[in-house]
């Protein structure tokens, strides 16, 4: 009983212990609620610290080091000091910020984070809510990330600071388009906004990412966007705003934005896994929700790892090169995609489920290839053009 | 006092609070972060109702675009951007006067109304609604035509910001 739902056991039994106590049903159910919300997020929080760990030794490898190694087996316990040195560092505010604004800034940075546990379904029966317009709640989720960004730059009263939340507005409002255009993919084949039921229909189904490859692909890469990760950092430009945005900030405000940009990129590892690669299911996942957490944590987790992995291996791209890219070649595809599979679906969804699966994922695949030689005919033009250009200088100097 | 009425009470008191500092503040920026605390307590009044389709959208149009909006047309039309500006300008009284006006009007209005004091009734049972608002906005019989025509002028305000913004050669 309590293996195949445990929260519910737990739930039922603890409110018979508090109802006998005297409080009254509501009260008590308000009481259960609010535990919880506090374990959820205590338990993203914990997460969040290992994170820390999991992000220096990562990149370390990427970059031929060893990363921490001194503080634990592995350097397991340096994230501990790391908070210690946080916490005890002197907390500046600059002359002539906005206190109130630059204070909230970082809550409200890792709060847009926090919010989208709400939604997360870590098993069939172990989640927070299952909203019916989950994947709604979540644009909204990172509109607010949004807002803390333009607070924490504007708040704090420099031009550095500034300059990077002008980009990442610019980057969120243009990336904004193809990853909700992606998100819709997965709608077209569930028929359903919420996540729960998205994950459930691929527990039954099949994943979705075999018959939309180029839908998780276009996901992923307006979610590092989303993230303001690299090669999309413009909002931190370390070279050239020094690190944009929270530049002021210092001591336990830097950690919060660092804790909500590393928790982010973990979510959004998660996101990718729940809309494309079946959330939590694996094999027993239904009979023992407890490892369909695992699963998901799993997923997400190498989700997170491809996320590192991009951050760490491409440079910045220039900001006219990124709306370019965004205007000009995602945004395009994604609509392109999401007209192809919104006829193709319904016209093969009566057929047997492998031809079906194989004819999909055949589109996807003959999608892609078309978008890559029109590109490369198009950069060839481009390239010719410029040449005859430089040829032509050339000959006129001489 | 049941639950939702204590959470629509605080969310009222947010929401008219926001309000009268949006006009208070000094501060533009402040204006505009006092109206997103507003608009955000609309969306709790909307999660109170049932409609999360429409909180959600709430969130995302008004905070995620519109509100972020002004604070950019804040920050990029001001010299100064801890700026202040002047509130009020010479013919306040009249303002005033055609407000009051109204806030009586709609005291009598809400008088005569006998839902004033009544808590909203619950959802029927096994009505997704979400799925109904999806098959209101594609069904010939309930509204598609009105939301093809507003795809349509939203299409020719996109097509007009292109043709504004295009480099003329």
């Amino acid at each position: 009983m309590f293996w195949a739902d445990p929260i519910n056991t737990i739930y039922k039994s603890w409110m018979t212990g508090l109802t006998s106590l005297g409080l009254s049903g509501s009260l008590a159910q308000v009481l259960l609620y609010l535990l919880g919300i506090i374990l959820i997020i205590s338990g993203a929080m914990v997460l969040d610290i290992m994170l820390v760990w999991v992000e220096r030794k990562v990149v370390a490898r990427f970059q031929g080091r060893l990363g921490p190694n001194r503080v634990g087996p592995f350097g397991l316990f340096q994230p501990f000091p790391d908070i210690i040195k946080l916490i005890i560092k002197e907390d500046t505010t600059p002359k002539g910020a906005d206190k109130f604004v630059f204070n909230l800034a970082p809550i409200l940075s890792l709060a847009s984070v926090i919010f989208l546990w709400a939604i997360i379904p870590l098993a069939h029966n172990i989640y927070g809510v299952d909203l019916n317009v989950a994947l709604l709640y979540l644009v909204a989720a990172g509109a607010l990330g949004t807002l803390s960004v333009i607070m924490a730059g504007w708040s704090s009263n420099n031009k550095y600071a500034l300059l990077g939340a002008f980009r990442q507005v610019a980057a969120m409002i243009s990336f904004e388009v193809p990853m909700i255009v992606a998100l819709l993919i997965p709608v077209i084949f569930t028929g359903s906004l919420s996540m729960n039921t998205i994950s459930s229909f691929q527990a039954d189904n099949y994943w979705l990412v075999l018959v939309s490859p180029l839908g998780a692909l276009l996901f992923l890469i307006a979610a590092i966007a989303e993230l303001g990760r690299s090669p999309f950092d413009l909002n931190e430009g370390e070279s050239e705003i020094v690190s944009g945005y929270h530049i002021e900030y210092s001591g336990m405000k830097f950690g919060l934005f660092y804790a909500g940009e590393l928790l982010h990129a973990f979510t959004f590892g998660g996101f990718v896994s729940i809309l494309f690669f079946g959330g939590w299911d694996g094999p027993f996942a239904e009979q023992f929700p407890i490892l369909g957490v695992f699963y998901f944590l799993i997923k997400a987790m190498i989700g997170y790892w491809v996320i590192m992995w991009i951050k760490y291996t491409v440079p910045r791209i220039r900001i006219d090169h990124m709306l370019m890219f965004n205007w000009k070649f995602l945004t395009p595809v994604a609509f392109a995609l999401l007209i192809v599979t919104a006829v193709v679906h319904p016209l093969l969804i009566g057929l047997n489920n492998w031809v079906y699966v194989a004819s999909m994922f055949l589109i996807n695949v003959i999608l892609g290839w078309v978008i890559v030689e029109f590109l490369r005919s198009k950069s060839k033009k481009e390239r010719a053009a410029a040449e005859t250009v430089s040829v032509s200088a050339a000959h006129s100097h001489s | 006092m049941e639950a939702s009425q204590i959470i629509f009470i605080l969310s009222a008191i947010l929401i008219l609070s926001s309000a009268v500092l949006v006009t208070t503040s000094k501060n533009l920026v402040h204006a505009a972060l006092w109206l997103i605390s507003t608009l955000f307590g609309v969306a709790i009044l909307y999660v109170l109702l049932d409609a999360g389709f429409l909180a959600v959208v709430q969130v995302v149009v008004y905070i995620g675009a519109i509100a972020i909006m002004f604070i950019f047309a804040v920050m990029l039309t001001r010299r100064e951007l801890l700026d202040t500006s002047e509130q009020i300008n010479k013919s306040w009284p009249m303002a005033a006067g055609v407000a009051a006006l109204l806030m009586v009007a709609l005291g009598a209005l809400l008088a005569k109304w006998d839902g004033l004091f009544k808590l909203p009734a619950p959802m029927a049972e096994g009505v997704d609604p979400i799925q109904s608002l999806g098959i209101a906005l594609t069904s010939p019989d309930l509204f598609v035509l009105p939301f093809e025509v507003a795809s349509v002028l939203l299409l020719a305000a996109l097509l007009g910001a292109v043709y504004v913004a295009m480099d003329k050669k």
